[in-house]
């Protein structure tokens, strides 16, 4: 009896798994299948799964439409610049906010933590002039600058902070005795313990600078300079209609090392997440 | 041995006045100045300076910007655009949540089963959110034209789909349908920690007295996970009123302003029509929404979340 309900249970478990899975699938399946279709075949009714004659055409003009290559690699020169960047300042703050007492901490968490209230799209009009009266405007300098020291750096020192607080205070002790500084407590004690609060600040800066849309439509206006997913939306023709296959294929190059690296992360990646001071 | 070197005699105290202590604070101090700093140019500076703006007519075309005291506040009063904007904003923050919470919850206590597959399915749930935004509207964008992907899929069925993003009546729940997909995943996992935090005993208990699933649900699950349900609304909601990408890649704010949300509006009023000041008002209604938000939110947490820490 039990065996048998146990075995409809989980029929019905896959089952309605399966169904849910089809929007989180089928977008990413029917892009990569389609950016290796002629526009024909695209629109064509029904739909084909799978490409009849697969060929790269699409890729071919992602680059020659575009400079591709140089705007992917802005893309990940700046977000490789923003994780270091937000990883060495928010932790460090993090860090001093948990572990070391001084005047003022509490004023001056308060503060900091004012950033986790504005949204960015509060403050972009003065951020724009204020990169425009240093002469950074259509330059990278704002995409570096602001996520690293700014608001969308503060909700990773909260990580950090809340990683920190929970070190065991014996830890320090020992380095204490032994005579290390608190630059020394932090580099040789603290930072190693703490990969897993620091591997999940660098995925998700990361994204968020891979991601960024507002501030390079906002700042960046030569092509040269433009980052992945606003050069994205660049790829039409002449009457400014999306070629669909170019942006289908560029859109597939765009999330695939992504993909490629939560396929082979995944484990920490969502553990991480899960686990690291975001936990309610 | 620090504890001796930190009470100094009172002869010594004047040469000991660079004492460990102090030079811990001192580390304290330059530890966070990075993060202070930014603060100051890049958050708190510029608040300031766009609520300063806000007093300003400033076209930068013409390139007059002369103080209009609280001018563009009564022109937000009057706006004849800004009730639709409004609304759709409220409809986008609210379709989205809800939508995006039940989904996630539901999401979590079917992965929150001892089944061969949870981490498929979990990574499956998981994985339009390692997706690039604009990639992933892009593909959305061109499943729900008129000659796309979904329309294609309904004609295999019989069924005419309407053009979804060029419906006043459909593109708003299109771009909260596209934006749902997008991020429940991370809700998704935020729930399934804190599920695994709730002891199977109570069910079990609960069981053994009878209580339906759904009671055991809203007595049990709902309860205990509060703080979790607090922190992702929170999070969505305040994710929501941010939503800018989507809108331009799909809609444009189209048709008409149906999916012209505040952050969209704000984006044209500036950086398309080139009115700063008034776009920078836009800006601080923006920011005292979201203030207001967490207020009310942060106040509510006493009602209705079971227990903290």
């Amino acid at each position: 009896m039990k065996t048998r309900a146990n075995r409809g249970m989980r029929l019905l478990w896959y089952g309605a798994l399966s169904v849910a899975a089809i929007p989180f699938v089928f977008p990413t399946w029917w892009m990569a299948t389609s950016s290796l279709k002629p526009v024909s075949e695209i629109f064509a009714f029904p739909p084909s799964l799978l490409p009849q004659s697969p060929r790269l055409d699409a890729y071919e003009r992602v680059f020659q439409l575009q400079p591709f290559a140089q705007q992917y690699f802005n893309s990940m020169y700046i977000a490789i610049l923003v994780t270091i960047g937000t990883l060495a300042v928010s932790s460090l703050a993090g860090y001093a906010f948990a572990r070391i007492r001084f005047r003022g901490q509490n004023v001056l968490f308060v503060v900091v933590m004012m950033g986790l209230l504005i949204p960015s799209e509060v403050t972009i009009v003065p951020l724009f002039q204020m990169f425009n009266g240093f002469g950074m405007v259509d330059t990278h300098w704002p995409l570096i600058l602001v996520p690293i020291f700014g608001a969308s750096s503060v909700l990773a020192t909260l990580i950090m902070r809340q990683f920190f607080i929970t070190l065991p205070v014996e830890l320090e002790e020992a380095g204490r005795i032994d005579g290390l500084g608190r630059f020394a407590l932090y580099w040789r004690i603290g930072l190693p313990l703490a990969k897993p609060a620091l591997a999940a600040v660098a995925i998700v800066t990361f994204l968020n600078s891979w991601n960024l849309y507002l501030e390079p439509i906002v700042f960046l206006s030569t092509p040269e300079n433009f980052t992945v997913p606003q050069a994205l939306t660049h790829f039409t023709d002449a009457y400014g209609g999306p070629l669909w296959d170019v942006q289908l294929a560029a859109a597939s190059i765009t999330a695939l090392p992504v993909l490629l690296v939560f396929v082979i992360a995944q484990r920490h990646f969502v553990e991480g997440l899960a686990n690291t001071g975001l936990k309610g | 041995m620090s504890r001796l070197r930190e009470q100094p005699t009172t002869a010594g105290r004047a040469r000991r006045w660079w004492t460990a202590r102090r030079r811990d604070q001192l580390a304290g101090y330059l530890f966070i100045t990075p993060q202070i700093l930014g603060t100051a140019l890049f958050v708190i500076a510029p608040l300031v300076m766009v609520a300063w703006y806000s007093l300003h007519e400033w076209n930068v075309l013409a390139g007059s910007f002369e103080f209009v005291g609280d001018a563009n506040y009564r022109q937000l009063l009057d706006d004849p655009g800004l009730p639709g904007v409004l609304a759709a904003t409220g409809v986008f923050s609210l379709g989205l949540v809800v939508l995006n919470l039940s989904l996630a919850l539901w999401l979590a206590i079917m992965l929150n089963r001892r089944f061969a597959g949870t981490t498929v399915f979990r990574t499956v749930f998981f994985s339009p959110v390692v997706v690039s935004l604009v990639a992933w509207t892009i593909v959305w964008g061109f499943l729900l034209q008129n000659d796309g992907g979904i329309n294609g899929l309904l004609s295999v069925i019989g069924v005419d789909g309407p053009n979804w993003l060029r419906g006043e009546a459909t593109a708003m729940g299109a771009v909260v349908v596209v934006q749902v997909f997008k991020n429940v995943g991370l809700n998704m996992v935020l729930f399934l920690a804190a599920l695994q935090g709730v002891p199977r005993e109570l069910y079990e208990a609960a069981s053994i007295d009878g209580a339906s699933p759904w009671r055991q649900f809203r007595r049990i699950t709902v309860p205990l996970i509060s703080p979790t349900i607090l922190l992702t609304s929170i999070i969505t909601i305040v994710g929501s009123l941010q939503v800018f990408a989507q809108i331009d890649v799909l809609t444009q704010g189209g048709p008409g302003t149906s999916t012209t949300v505040l952050v969209y509006y704000l984006y044209q009023q500036a950086f398309d029509f080139h009115h700063f000041g008034y776009g920078s008002t836009l800006a601080m209604l923006l920011f005292v929404i979201v203030l207001v938000l967490t207020i009310i939110q942060w106040r509510m947490r006493r009602r209705w979340v079971f227990h903290e820490n």
